[in-house]
């Protein structure tokens, strides 16, 4: 009686509990992490459905009502900017950009980033040199000059600017992730799994990466940011997104431009920016500690 | 009057988890010039004691009553005030003598620094002052090692300078924090020499705070038993270790596992089929010396070993640290590359496996490591740990049977079964071993080997894990290697004992005739070195103090390798490698040994 009842017992504990699941509780525990998740999925809503609701589209230029404030009565809620189109449909056509650039550079430097320095950083020797020196190689290339290379090659895509920055952002990723293999690599519980023969690749799936996390946390929310920027870079030397389409990188910038005059047009765009950059950094110190069982 | 007078001491931390009361209601005083023990667990607040007298409790730390030294109340001193005390009228030696010297200094650099703070005086006379200190605690030539930096030296040498730094101002107290655990037994005996010397020599005070009831017996005159924040038992350390009056320090006493007990005899392993056997074990690792295109030379971790283990049986394989016990733990188990020789598990030969087969080898060979939570994955459940094993060689296994045997096995090893999921950073040191056990005991395996599984637990966990092990044995039938530096621990578990010194094997011979009849010179210094919990035996041996360090694997010496420190080498030693040799009840490499001068 009394061991089955401790066998259900067991068995409804472990049913709930996993590294991923128990990182989600503690999630959901983290009041700032939370909130934060709760705005970028608001935002990441409101970009896509919000240009449905608008009376304007992006590039429609209503001459009766250049360079106004915010007001109501016109229907234009954030303004509009020197040509007359609307700051609010703008701005939530800019983070559709911007959001995309961000994660889709994260998520290539996640898969690419992670997988390749933690290959490179725990079979060491030989493949680690080669493989880094191909990192070492990729990195002495200039940036402007691969994307211009790509432009030249393709012509002007909005993909190809994803692609360009993907290739350059999971290069630090691969680094960081390396040298911290390193380091993981000989600590004992590597070794006790070698020990018991569990296979290279489980290994580095079940004892690597996951010790990895906190790293790569942190260093995800700092890349997000870095490629909104970059791709506003991008944007103003004339190789990113093109006019009239923008993105919050190119609202800001043409804001800046206009900050004696018309303020809002740097102000909204800057907010939501801004908003956001905090709003991934609150989430990726919530999931790194989420992620350490030392810290629940 | 007494030196140093602590009454009603409390020390408190505020941590998130709520107050921390890590000292509670201590009393006690120091003589001048007298030896005080402060012997204790981990967590019994023995260092937070002496951190909070020279004020150097961390940021969330709290002290109070009263600390009367020389007159003044040192709880109610300026920061100014304590800190002219601390350094020059009370001062501080650390375990780890690495982290406690600055790296980017020269020693005189470091020492010079200290003795200007104090004391006005030219750089000239402060480093001819430093010069003097480390003759006295006899650093060989002294006035080189002066520019040398901390990583030049080697750790009982860095803990030399240490004590010299300390003495520097001529303290009325020294205080040494685990001063010795960090260090081979035999540079231990060098260190607790020094200190007794330096004690008898310049009258300082010394409040010596170990775990080690071996060490306070040599060199102590009174004794403080603390734990969980109080003081257990205090006096004199012939009444507290022949008559103690505490039921904890009975109990610690007993746990100890000591040198000079009576040896249970352990029952012989039946079988004599061998189970394992090593053959010429070669390990050597490259070392680039002089930068990116230096010239590569081989480091001889294990440089031909030889052994053989049948089953039910333990070998305990002992020597100082850098001997390479730990490498040819890891190269039986094909976790290090081997550069020659062969490992035979079962009667097969580890070295033909293809990768299929070395995998259904492991099955049959399991480790233990010495940091019990570093062994564990701290992003994995215990559930998920211990079953690891078992998912990988029997996926077939349902989640239900997969569970039951996880429970059974934790059961076995003194746990409840129902830890499955929790993490290990929620379990004590000794519960993350017994984990640790489970995980190599769940697959039944022939062979576990033990690489310092208790070096990192307090000694009465020690003895709990010890017991198990050999529990665990006499039930499977399990063979064992335990590779400590602990001879005590070793002659306590062990049938038959190896000692190895810088890759080679000096010794081996049956538990009783190593320590009954050691005949290596290297074997007799180790047993000598090795602290026994008894204050008037240990203050009668004599020792073998060895001389110097453990020389580098990279460059060791011609012939025999332990001749640069034995008191018995002639020029045969420095021409001619000694091969191992039957001799009586041992095998011994050594050319003198069997000789009269030896015994």
């Amino acid at each position: 009686m009394i061991a089955s009842a401790q066998a259900v017992q067991g068995q409804e504990e472990v049913a709930g509990r996993s590294l991923w699941v128990d990182a989600w509780r503690t999630l959901r525990k983290n009041r700032a992490a939370t909130v934060s998740g709760i705005v970028i999925g608001i935002m990441a809503v409101l970009v896509v459905v919000g240009p449905w609701f608008s009376p304007y589209s992006y590039d429609f230029t209503d001459w009766s009502n250049l360079s106004i404030g915010p007001s109501l009565e016109t229907g234009h809620l954030f303004g509009t900017d020197t040509l007359g189109r609307d700051l609010f449909v703008r701005t939530l056509y800019g983070g559709r950009i911007s959001l995309m650039v961000g994660l889709s550079a994260t998520l290539v430097s996640l898969l690419i980033g992670i997988s390749y320095g933690a290959v490179a950083g725990y079979f060491g020797g030989r493949l680690d040199n080669l493989m880094m020196r191909i990192v070492d190689i990729l990195y002495a290339m200039p940036f402007m000059f691969f994307v211009i290379l790509l432009m030249v090659f393709f012509g002007r895509n909005l993909f190809l600017i994803f692609v360009a920055l993907g290739a350059i952002i999971w290069l630090d990723m691969a680094r960081i992730v390396r040298g911290q293999t390193l380091s993981l690599k000989h600590r004992e519980f590597v070794e006790a799994a070698r020990a018991q023969g569990v296979g290279t690749f489980a290994v580095i799936r079940r004892h690597i990466v996951p010790n990895l996390l906190g790293v790569v946390a942190v260093y995800v929310t700092l890349t997000i940011p870095q490629v909104i920027l970059m791709e506003s870079f991008l944007s103003f030397l004339g190789l990113g997104v093109q006019e009239p389409m923008t993105s919050w990188g190119a609202l800001v910038k043409d804001g800046s431009d206009e900050m004696q005059s018309s303020p809002w047009l740097l102000l909204f765009p800057a907010v939501f920016l801004a908003m956001t950059l905090f709003c991934f950094n609150f989430l990726g110190d919530g999931m790194r500690d989420a992620l350490d069982p030392k810290d629940r | 009057m007494s030196l140093l007078e602590v009454r009603n001491l409390h020390v408190r931390f505020d941590t998130a988890d709520g107050e921390v009361h890590a000292v509670r209601n201590l009393s006690f005083e120091l003589d001048r010039g007298e030896t005080l023990g402060v012997v204790g667990e981990s967590g019994s607040g023995k260092s937070q004691t002496v951190l909070s007298l020279i004020g150097l409790l961390a940021d969330n730390g709290r002290a109070s009553g009263s600390a009367m030294f020389d007159g003044q109340d040192l709880f109610n001193l300026s920061p100014g005030a304590l800190r002219s005390i601390r350094g020059r009228r009370i001062s501080m030696i650390f375990q780890d003598p690495m982290t406690s010297l600055n790296p980017y200094l020269t020693v005189a650099e470091q020492m010079v620094q200290v003795v200007r703070e104090h004391d006005r005086m030219t750089r000239r006379a402060a480093r001819d002052r430093c010069l003097e200190m480390l003759e006295a605690v006899k650093i060989p030539d002294a006035a080189e090692r002066l520019d040398c930096y901390p990583h030049e030296l080697s750790g009982g040498m860095r803990q030399r300078v240490m004590i010299a730094a300390s003495l520097l101002l001529d303290p009325q107290i020294l205080v040494a924090d685990e001063p010795t655990t960090a260090l081979d037994v035999t540079v231990q005996a060098q260190i607790l020499e020094l200190m007794k010397d330096l004690n008898r020599r310049l009258g300082t005070a010394i409040i010596l705070i170990t775990h080690d009831l071996g060490v306070i017996a040599g060199l102590c005159e009174r004794v403080i038993v603390m734990h969980d924040g109080e003081l257990k038992e205090q006096g004199n350390v012939r009444d507290v270790f022949y008559r103690p009056r505490h039921s904890y320090t009975k109990a610690l006493l007993k746990a100890v596992p000591r040198l000079d007990a009576e040896q249970v005899e352990r029952l012989a392993p039946a079988a004599d089929s061998s189970l394992l056997s090593v053959d010429g074990l070669k390990v050597h690792f490259p070392v680039r010396t002089g930068g990116w295109l230096g010239e590569k030379r081989p480091l001889r971790a294990v440089d031909g070993v030889n052994l053989d283990l049948r089953s039910g049986e333990t070998l305990g394989i002992v020597g100082e640290s850098g001997c390479g016990k730990s490498t040819l733990a890891r190269a039986i188990l094909r976790l290090v590359p081997t550069t020659a020789g062969n490992v035979c598990l079962l009667g097969q030969s580890m070295g033909d496996l293809d990768k299929r087969a070395l995998r259904e080898m492991r099955r049959d060979a399991q480790v233990i490591f010495q940091d019990p939570l570093a062994s564990l994955n701290p992003r994995m459940t215990v559930g998920n740990i211990v079953s690891e094993p078992l998912r990988t060689h029997f996926p077939e296994l349902g989640a239900d049977e997969v569970r039951t045997r996880v429970a059974d096995v934790l059961r076995r090893v003194g746990l409840s079964g129902r830890e499955l999921n929790r993490y290990p950073h929620e379990f004590s040191g000794g519960q993350c071993q017994r984990i640790g056990i489970a995980r190599a005991l769940v697959l039944k395996p022939k062979v576990i080997i033990c690489d310092e599984p208790v070096s990192a637990l307090d000694v009465s966990i020690q003895a709990q894990i010890v017991n198990l092990l050999m529990d665990l044995q006499a039930e499977f039938g399990l063979a064992l290697i335990f590779i400590a530096h602990d001879l005590a621990v070793v002659r306590h578990i062990s049938h038959r004992i190896m000692v190895m010194y810088l890759g080679r094997i000096m010794e081996v011979a049956s538990r009783k005739a190593l320590y009954e009849t050691p005949h290596h010179p290297y074997t007799r210094a180790l047993i000598s070195a090795v602290p026994i919990p008894d204050p008037d035996k240990e203050r009668d041996r004599d020792r073998e103090l060895l001389p110097g360090d453990l020389p580098s694997p990279v460059d060791p010496p011609s012939g025999c390798r332990f001749r640069t420190r034995c008191r018995f080498a002639q020029d045969r030693c420095r021409t001619e490698a000694p091969q191992l040799r039957q001799l009586t009840d041992s095998l011994v490499a050594c050319h003198r040994a069997g000789e009269a001068v030896l015994v």
